[in-house]
């Protein structure tokens, strides 16, 4: 019986989509990326990559596990006001992770079709709605510049309304934060540590160095998964 | 009729204001300002409003003041390179960008830099030029609060203030450490003297907001914005805040500021001074 028991739970415990804990709990752990550190050169920096890969978004990660294993045991014991407490971690360092994962399929190298615009159903959206490309990129980095202390800019698209929406979040609040019906296509994250070693305080010429590399294959599926 | 909503008195005067006045008539005017540009604090005016029929039309600037040590004087624990970026380009950015905003209009003329803060604060609903102003007032205030041959212990009145507000100087440390650790995206930490409480707190504010919107007075700071430590330290925030503690907080300083603030707050009964 012991031994069925055993097994059983080292099944589990080793599942593709994360390590199941004790009670079942999922965690996470760390995707990879799909290019080398140094493909996004000079776009971005390959030490930058590799610290935002490895420890800020690893950090994230292990943070929000924590942070899981607490209110998984707050939700238990029935502490609500510990459950409450916890809401801030998990948004934040939960966000992280969810963040940082779509940032880096956001990215591509430019031989694996970063950069390319996007074309079909997502580039007439585009165009439709901003005018052009051009357009929906300066507009985004105009507010990407003009974000205050550290967040993100988003191209989204509201399902519901079926329009494409630029918008900012603060810190690793997740897109979903400015509206339950915002899918994120593409975002880039203007935290500094996103460009510091390489661009020092001039955002404004990350913002406009990372289009190089922008994966608009990726947000064209996505898209065209929720516009059909 | 420019009204400016400036005027009350404040606690501290750091401000560094620098007013041209543009009357024809005034010999100021006529002088041509040739500053060394390598000089901190200095910018060649540029001469935007020339006649207007003899009324004169007063611009204020803010000027950048230089941290009261060279820029390497912090080496190894702050490197010289840190220095040059985060008050060279960032604090000088943000004056530059303030004093723009104000050249706009003059309704905030006449104010000092903590007035200032309070006013375009604006109770919670801040204005744009916000931003600015406080980030200018933060940065003047935190390379004050580091020296060479900082960290240790600080002495007399404020470690007995800090031992009877914290129970000792190492939960302090760990408190305001902590602290640091856990804030959430930009921000500073901040020992302050809460004016109500009549006792020291330490606290947390995101982005450029800081204590004296609350009206209350800050006795020390940690910039815990990434620029600030990311050169050195890349994302080993414990190290950065470990080494701010044990090698770059001057309490001198900190004595300095609790002794003013105690011209308005009054820390001990009767009326006998801590520090």
């Amino acid at each position: 019986m012991a031994l069925r028991t055993l097994l059983t739970r080292k099944i589990l415990a080793n599942s593709p989509l994360g390590t199941l804990g004790f009670r079942g709990l999922q965690t996470f752990s760390l995707p990879d990326l799909p290019y080398d550190y140094g493909a996004l050169e000079p776009a971005i920096s390959g030490d930058i990559m590799q610290l935002h890969h490895q420890k800020h978004h690893q950090t994230y990660i292990t943070n929000y596990n924590k942070a899981l294993e607490q209110l998984d045991d707050a939700v238990a014991k029935g502490d609500a006001p510990a459950v409450v407490k916890l809401q801030s971690a998990i948004k934040f360092n939960g966000g992280g992770h969810v963040n940082h994962s779509i940032f880096w399929k956001n990215l591509a190298p430019v031989r694996e079709g970063g950069g390319e615009p996007p074309k079909s159903s997502l580039g007439w959206a585009i165009d439709n709605h901003f005018g052009s490309l051009e357009v929906l990129i300066q507009k985004m980095n105009a507010e990407g510049a003009a974000l205050q202390g550290s967040g993100w800019i988003w191209l989204g698209l509201d399902k519901e309304l079926k329009r494409l929406v630029v918008e900012t979040t603060a810190n690793q609040d997740p897109l979903v934060t400015k509206g339950p019906n915002l899918v994120p296509l593409l975002g880039i994250d203007v935290w500094e540590h996103a460009y510091y070693l390489q661009y020092k305080n001039v955002r404004p010429d990350y913002l406009k160095n990372i289009w190089k590399v922008m994966n608009w294959k990726y947000a064209s599926d996505v898209f065209d998964k929720e516009c059909p | 009729m420019s009204w400016s909503s400036c005027g009350s008195s404040s606690v501290y005067s750091l401000s560094s204001s620098i007013l041209v006045a543009n009357d024809p008539s005034s010999k100021l005017s006529k002088r041509r300002f040739t500053p060394n540009i390598s000089q901190p604090g200095w910018k060649q005016r540029r001469d935007s409003s020339h006649n207007n029929g003899g009324v004169s039309k007063v611009f204020g600037y803010y000027g950048l003041k230089s941290p009261p040590y060279k820029l390497d004087a912090l080496e190894p624990y702050m490197s010289q390179r840190t220095l040059e970026v985060h008050w060279g380009v960032h604090h000088r950015g943000y004056v530059e960008a303030l004093n723009k905003q104000l050249e706009k209009n003059d309704i905030f003329y006449g104010c000092t830099m903590d007035e200032l803060i309070k006013v375009l604060y604006n109770n919670g609903n801040p204005f744009p030029e916000f931003n600015d102003a406080a980030q200018v007032w933060n940065h003047d205030f935190f390379w004050e609060s580091m020296q060479p041959g900082g960290g240790d212990m600080p002495t007399l009145g404020l470690l007995q203030q800090i031992e009877k507000d914290f129970g000792s100087f190492a939960n302090f440390k760990e408190k305001f450490t902590e602290a640091a650790l856990t804030l959430f995206g930009s921000g500073w930490v901040w020992l302050v003297l809460k004016r109500e409480a009549k006792s020291l707190a330490i606290v947390k504010t995101s982005n450029s907001i800081n204590p004296l919107v609350w009206n209350d007075i800050p006795i020390t700071s940690l910039d815990m914005w990434e620029h600030a430590y990311y050169l050195d330290y890349r994302n080993d925030k414990a190290k950065y805040v470990n080494t701010f503690m044990n090698h770059l907080v001057s309490w001198n300083a900190a004595a300095v500021r609790i002794v003013r603030a105690q011209a308005f707050v009054n820390l001990g009964e009767p009326k006998i001074p801590v520090a």
